[in-house]
């Protein structure tokens, strides 16, 4: 898909984004704007799937997880514009009743959705599950996992990225959405990260960096993993993001985690984002 | 039900039988061991479907979701370590990826209960029933011996859905008959009876056999039921057996709090409220120790439900 068309529809993704978590008052926009081009890339551009006949077991298929599950609302808006779902469905997002669970979730039956997550930590370790069964069943298709950065601080990443390269886990591709926030302030002031490459190099991963808000360079990049597939390792890549991408006052700041816009707020966002594919 | 005493082997024997029994039969069964393949006794499976055995290394969190993937994609995944590492140290990894998810996961937990021994405390998880069995999706076995373990464990194999299979280390006496069907769900009649009920799980099945013919002598006739699915509880049989006898004694290897006679109990209260008497380990940590001294300490042997059981018939006049 031409670059243009992906920014556009990213743009309308970010536009839903605020819309819902501004429709309920509740949400993580923050992190959902960051991470909206490598999604948007991803189901738009890059994976092959069947929208339309969702099957939990993503026989013949590439598969997307999202460990950091909170970042829902991005991910609903992806799944309905792709065709999982109806986009008018994103108007019930975290209300009584809805399919659009605050985090992601199977128990409702929301095609796109493979497994719950939210509490953080879990999705690398099943994305990892998820890509040797690929290989037991001699699907070639690959394994995608979205983690945030934060969220390497949970011990079972680490079990995770042993285990990976230690067994030739290599239709597997993980991504860090690497804002260097979260939610108690900047990762250097809650828990300083270190140095993120050299510890996946270290427990044996290829590793690639990319700017994750540059859509050109998301593609070339995910891309670039497509291709060294399959040749004996994992491979990383760390995504440098900004969080709250596409709305200035919620750029440069963690203030806006885990915090909805009021009315006036979300007009300004808005007023920010054009409407591209036509809001729900 | 004929009580000869067919050998003496430890149910984790059972559950290793019972995972080659189950791969032979699917090849979608798979298995992941947390570095405790020999105790596990999972080593024939791993031996002979080598392409389906992970294993994990010490990390049980990764092991307990990298099943959750695993069967997302179709496939039947045990995992395998200790009763300890198998809840409490996963139990948010089990909350969220196989109970909360629905994935047909198969948590297979060996060394449960003080029969562990010498290991102590550390190990000897009591809370571990009640753990699983509040989860909703999951489903509670504990086996009573070798022959059943092996057959639940195929069982368990076959039934779409989470499950908690529990089991231990020391040889105990294998008394159930050879490859008889396991259903999961359905109480195991022992020993009809008319004075009270004794309702058992795991180990403790095998202790209260023994305190029948004690029973006997003194002149109560007690009805026996093995409640080897904790949950789905067989509400049914638990009820009819119950209006029969009119008082109820449980035993479990296990808390009070959360087991097997807290789940009795519930039933009872909102049923047929009637005088019962648990046989438990109350409140406490375990410790090292043979595990014949441990039941005894921990009053989980045979006199202690031939006690119980006198205590609860009295209360009932």
């Amino acid at each position: 898909m031409e670059i243009s068309q992906l920014e556009r529809i990213a743009k309308q993704v970010r536009r839903d984004i605020i819309r819902m978590v501004h429709g309920c008052q509740s949400g993580h926009p923050g992190g959902s704007l960051g991470a909206t081009d490598i999604v948007t890339a991803l189901y738009f551009d890059q994976m092959q799937i069947n929208p339309e006949q969702f099957r939990m077991d993503g026989a013949g298929e590439d598969m997307f997880f999202l460990s950091n599950g909170h970042i829902s609302p991005m991910f609903y808006s992806i799944l309905a514009h792709r065709g999982y779902f109806p986009v008018s469905e994103l108007a019930t997002f975290r209300r009584l009743g809805t399919r659009l669970q605050g985090h992601p979730t199977t128990a409702e039956g929301l095609p796109g959705v493979r497994i719950a997550s939210g509490s953080l930590g879990q999705g690398l370790s099943v994305a990892v599950g998820a890509a040797q069964a690929k290989r037991l069943n001699g699907d070639n298709h690959l394994v995608f996992v979205l983690m945030g950065d934060g969220e390497q601080e949970e011990g079972q990443i680490w079990e995770a990225a042993m285990y990976a390269p230690a067994k030739g886990v290599d239709n597997l591709v993980a991504i860090v959405d690497y804002n260097k926030k979260q939610i108690d302030g900047s990762t250097d002031d809650v828990m300083n990260l270190g140095d993120m490459r050299a510890k996946y190099e270290a427990f044996g991963w290829t590793v690639i960096e990319m700017n994750g808000n540059d859509m050109q360079e998301v593609v070339d990049t995910l891309n670039q993993a497509r291709k060294g597939a399959h040749q004996g390792k994992p491979q990383l890549i760390l995504a440098h993001t900004e969080m709250g991408m596409g709305v200035d006052f919620m750029m440069g700041t963690h203030k806006w985690h885990g915090s909805a816009p009021n009315d006036e707020q979300a007009a300004n966002a808005l007023s920010q984002l054009e409407e591209t594919l036509g809001d729900y | 039900m004929d009580f000869t005493v067919q050998n003496n082997k430890d149910t984790r024997s059972g559950f290793g039988e019972g995972l080659l029994e189950a791969g032979r039969r699917n090849p979608k069964v798979v298995a992941f061991c947390a570095d405790l393949t020999g105790s596990l006794k999972m080593g024939d499976f791993a031996k002979e479907f080598p392409e389906r055995f992970f294993q994990t290394g010490i990390a049980e969190a990764n092991m307990i979701d990298m099943a959750a993937g695993m069967a997302l994609s179709g496939f039947v995944p045990f995992t395998g370590t200790f009763a300890a590492f198998s809840t409490g140290r996963v139990y948010d990894q089990i909350r969220q990826s196989v109970a909360y998810s629905n994935k047909n996961v198969k948590i297979a937990a060996s060394h449960a209960g003080v029969t562990l021994g010498e290991d102590g405390a550390t190990h000897q998880i009591l809370e571990d029933i009640g753990l699983m069995k509040m989860l909703p999706n999951m489903t509670v076995i504990v086996p009573c011996d070798f022959n059943q373990t092996k057959a639940a464990t195929i069982a368990a194999a076959e039934y779409d859905g989470p499950v908690y299979l529990r089991f231990g280390r020391p040889k105990v006496p294998n008394f159930t008959p050879v490859d008889e069907k396991f259903e999961i769900g359905k109480a195991q009649m022992l020993q009809e009876g008319t004075d009270v009920t004794i309702f058992a799980c795991g180990h403790l099945v095998w202790k209260a056999v023994q305190a029948l013919p004690i029973l006997k002598e003194i002149g109560i006739n007690a009805e026996l039921i093995n409640i080897h699915t904790i949950k789905p509880l067989d509400v049914d049989a638990v009820l009819k057996s119950v209006a029969k006898t009119k008082c109820v004694v449980t035993a479990e290897e296990h808390q009070r709090n959360g087991g097997l006679g807290d789940s009795i109990a519930q039933v009872l209260a909102m049923n047929i409220p009637c005088p019962m008497e648990m046989v438990a380990v109350n409140d406490v940590f375990g410790q090292s120790g043979t595990p014949d001294e441990l039941l005894k300490a921990y009053h989980l042997d045979t006199p202690d439900i031939v006690e119980a059981v006198k205590k609860v018939v009295a209360r009932k006049h």
